[in-house]
């Protein structure tokens, strides 16, 4: 790892790779995730689904699933006349269980409560469905054929937008959403244009594979709720659940202990409503835990198909970009609204450009249903505009270098007008990238190397708070929304902590992720955690030092001096007093606490948006297998422009991290449907990366201290994914002259490019 | 078959007595009778390795292993690693080098690291890719594991 840092020293142990606070936990085995919990009476669910891409229920017998020693309870929508069924957080209609019609092969059906898992099985081979097969669809392209069958009868419920309102502008019966992203003057660009590069890309169906599956335990009191869950935002599926099932906010909890693995897939809600539904009618505590298989069925990224057309003037100046992108949203809208709004504004890149036009439309297939995944839009619209950098690059006779120098936004210059400026040095990124990499050093052949960048609005929206507590003995709680997902919050948030109020790391507590317990954030995703919690903790802080300050003249020196505020507590005269000895001079005993609120909205430096952008840079050296068609990425830059890192180990592990999963989508992974079936739902046939796939790598993170957050911190985690589909496809470009335009490169499709190639005389 | 079948094992050193049903896993007698949740489950289709521990010394995968094929043998899990309560050479590295993020493959991971080491105490950065080959992580990328892996090996050289 190489650091290069221009930014301020910050307060002790910020800036230091101190170990993982949850390392003794995770390498003993004594950590706990929701897979792990039990409690007296705990009944065990399973769930039928349905075989058919899209099928009419005309009849559920579930009489001899009832009669089944061992069998609690058998629900079908039916059985849940008192619950609202229908949630969604951008578009409200996916009902937590079919009701009278299914929409991809896989849909929950009918839920089994029985003592034990293995016994809820065999109950749901007693279950007859009678199903009426309609026509199905399975693409995009198909969906939006004029015979194409319809697969919501009516949109999505009005209530339950949440901001969508404008996007939901339907054009076609199985459009789901539809963004609109534009500036500048986009004819005249095109007018002008010396140059005018034109594709079609496509990025495959993805699955996050989170390695601890979906799971949840839902058990109700006295008109309360309870649910734990393996899942990112606890807040959001409160909020979901209140509304199923009629309850206040305040008499839902959920709670989230360590999850395994998130990446996006575990944002929203998921299982939660047919979990606590199942728990109502067993009248017992359920747990219902998905296989991988199922996880598959419930969750996967957005496939993309994005037709792009970029100006230039003849310097390699980027005059304007238009295009169209569609995305395979599935079964359900999930969160998929949102990934087609930012997969809109992220097709620009952190490049000057002076008109854009992009339309995104999102759309219905009898598919498992889509949501966020890691880089959340930018991988799919970043293979195609960073194709076409280089594209142009060769056309106009400039390294890719250097067309990249004269388009990148300067630091503060707005991508488009109303947002934050760019928040980043990208020249200086470049430069990182490329002497990391060795650019100008000769290659082998069958060699190639590329850099590519990108830049995603990031952050979500400030809603954030926290709460610092001072006890007696000086010691700190700090208890906050975001959660433990591996991405290292439990350790970053505690250095923040101790840094921000004075004590030692170990001296202070988090507390996160239980909504009886914490206090509000919207939600752990689009890299904010570091950067918005952060901000959140240091107002608690700097509100506990106040008052602690105050108590300290009130209590302590009441008739003067004036007390001095220093790191760790108030001098006065000679004497210097800690934030414990304070709380108890101030109860006057030795006991008391003090409270520091901390609260982030959108107000001062958090008022623009979005929050900060994140930048992805990432370079590879790749070789291209001429007979068989294998691309290896031989060589792996990755360069993490985050401001500051709070903990430099753990922005390495996210970056490469997120660089070996970008890998995968760009070499190897894809769900396959034939027939309105998902072809390879598993880990035997959905290969994701392997310690023998590891190139060799170069991480370099970069500290300019120019994000909004603590130091300058500003969030990383996603970028590093982001470009690297498009660096392999520009790579293998300099080393076979393939153009690759549909991820992912297999050897299949690359060995067919490389014999066009041939066939063409290319 | 009969309906339960008594098991005899060692497991982390102790002799384990307990009727189980024919059916049962390696990985849901640890997990569901005997309260040791560190071995996970994740593929469930011995893929992934995240629920590897070690029958008489060699990986297994607990999820597709008939608890009564463990009969009579010594089973070694995750929990076993920190001899009175001391972390082993290959978990404190796994700290020091973040070796892990969300944790869920870690269990495994030391289990296969462990067998690994105790095979060849001192592998070539070649050897510790290959031999965590069966082993899934979607965190970290595998480098800071193969990192740890190696640190623990050259520890425990320097410590001979």
């Amino acid at each position: 790892m190489k650091r290069v840092t221009t930014r301020p020293q910050p307060p002790t142990p910020i800036g230091e790779s101190v170990p993982r606070r949850d390392g003794v936990a995770k390498v003993t085995g004594a950590g706990r995730y929701t897979v792990d919990l039990g409690m007296p009476g705990l009944a065990h669910a399973k769930v039928l689904r349905s075989p058919y891409p899209h099928a009419r229920i005309r009849a559920i017998d579930t009489a001899a699933a009832i009669v089944h020693p061992g069998v609690i309870a058998v629900v079908t929508a039916d059985d849940l006349p008192d619950v609202h069924l229908v949630y969604g957080h951008s578009v409200a209609d996916h009902p937590l269980i079919a009701t009278g019609k299914v929409r991809f092969a896989g849909e929950p059906i009918v839920g089994v409560v029985a003592d034990d898992a293995v016994t809820a099985e065999e109950a749901l081979r007693l279950i007859n469905v009678d199903y009426e097969p309609l026509p199905y669809s399975t693409s995009a392209e198909d969906s939006l054929g004029a015979d194409a069958p319809i697969i919501h009868e009516k949109p999505g419920e009005q209530r339950a937008h949440r901001g969508f309102e404008e996007d939901i502008e339907r054009t076609h019966p199985n459009v789901c959403s539809h963004s609109r992203q534009a500036w500048g003057d986009i004819d005249d660009a095109f007018a002008r244009a010396d140059l005018v590069v034109e594709g079609e890309y496509r990025y495959p169906r993805s699955y996050a594979y989170a390695m601890e599956p979906y799971n949840a335990i839902a058990r109700w009191g006295e008109g309360d709720l309870t649910v734990w869950t393996s899942g990112q935002h606890p807040y959001m599926v409160r909020e979901d659940l209140a509304h199923c099932f009629g309850l206040p906010l305040s008499a839902v909890r959920v709670v989230v202990p360590y999850v395994g693995g998130g990446y996006g897939s575990k944002s929203y809600t998921k299982i939660e409503p047919l979990t606590a539904a199942l728990a109502l009618r067993a009248g017992r505590p359920v747990r219902l835990a998905l296989s991988i298989e199922e996880s598959i069925l419930t969750t996967r990224g957005d496939a993309a198909t994005v037709r792009l057309r970029s100006a230039f003037d003849r310097d390699g100046h980027i005059l304007g970009r238009q295009a169209t992108i569609l995305l395979d949203t599935g079964g359900y809208a999930e969160n998929s609204p949102l990934v087609g709004r930012k997969a809109a504004n992220r097709l620009g890149g952190p490049y000057r450009i002076p008109a854009l036009e992009v339309t995104c439309s999102t759309v219905y297939t009898n598919t498992a249903p889509a949501s966020s995944f890691r880089g959340f839009g930018a991988p799919q619209v970043t293979l195609a505009g960073e194709s076409q950098i280089d594209e142009a690059a060769e056309r106009l006779g400039l390294d890719p270098l250097e067309i990249r120098r004269r388009n990148v936004l300067r630091p503060g210059e707005r991508p488009w007008p109303g947002v934050r400026g760019i928040d980043a040095d990208l020249l200086a990124d470049l430069d990182l990238a490329a002497s990391e990499l060795g650019w100008d050093t000769p290659l082998p052949a069958g060699r190639g190397r590329a850099i590519c960048l990108s830049a995603s609005d990031a952050g979500s929206e400030p809603m954030t708070t926290s709460v610092l507590r001072v006890h007696a003995d000086g010691s700190v709680t700090v208890t906050c929304g975001s959660t433990e997902i591996g991405q290292g919050s439990s350790t970053v948030l505690a250095q923040m902590a101790a840094g921000e109020i004075g004590v030692e790391l170990d001296r202070v507590h988090l507390l996160q992720s239980d909504t009886a317990a914490v206090t509000y954030d919207r939600s752990t995703g689009a890299s904010r955690t570091t950067t918005l919690m952060g901000l959140a903790i240091q107002a608690a802080a700097r509100d506990a030092r106040a008052q602690l300050v105050d108590w300290a003249q009130e209590s302590l020196a009441p008739d003067g001096p004036t007390v001095v505020e220093e790191h760790s507590g108030v001098r006065i005269g000679d004497a210097l007093h800690d934030w414990g000895a304070i709380v108890r001079a101030w109860f006057g005993g030795h006991a008391g606490e003090c409270i520091g609120r901390g609260y982030i909205r959108r107000h001062g430096t958090t008022e623009e948006m979005p929050p900060f952008w994140e930048i992805g840079c990432v370079g590879v050296e790749v070789s291209v297998e001429e007979s068989t068609g294998e691309i290896r990425v031989e060589k792996l830059v990755t360069v993490g422009d985050v401001g500051c890192a709070i903990n430099p180990q753990l922005v390495e592990g996210q970056d490469v991290g997120a660089a070996m999963m970008g890998l995968g989508m760009a070499t190897r992974e894809e769900l396959v449907y034939e027939d309105g079936n998902l072809m390879n739902g598993n880990l035997f046939d959905y290969r994701v990366p392997r310690t023998t796939d590891l190139p060799e790598l170069h991480t370099v993170i970069a500290e300019r201290g120019d994000g909004v957050g603590l130091y300058g911190a500003k969030g990383g985690g996603e970028g590093s994914l982001n470009p690297v589909a498009a660096a392999i496809a520009n790579a293998a470009w300099r080393a076979a002259r393939i153009r690759l335009h549909e991820a992912p490169f297999t050897p299949e499709r690359v060995w067919r490019a490389l014999r066009e190639r041939d066939a063409t005389g290319g | 078959m009969p309906d339960t079948i008594d098991l005899e094992f060692s497991v982390n050193a102790r002799a384990t007595s307990i009727r189980i049903e024919p059916r049962e896993t390696l990985a849901e007698v640890l997990r569901e009778r005997l309260a040791l949740t560190g071995t996970k489950v994740s593929c469930d289709a011995q893929v992934c390795g995240a629920c590897t521990v070690l029958v008489d010394g060699l990986t297994v995968s607990a999820c597709t292993f008939l608890a009564a094929d463990a009969d009579g043998r010594e089973v070694r899990t995750v929990e076993g690693l920190a001899a009175d309560g001391e972390l082993s050479l290959l978990q404190q590295a796994f700290i020091d080098h973040a070796g892990f993020q969300c944790g869920f493959c870690t269990p495994g991971m030391l289990m296969a690291a462990t067998a690994l080491l105790e095979e060849d105490p001192d592998p070539s950065r070649e050897a510790v890719i290959q031999g965590l080959e069966g082993n899934l992580c979607r965190c970290t990328g595998y480098a800071q594991i193969i990192d740890a892996v190696l640190a623990a090996a050259s520890l425990r050289e320097a410590t001979r």
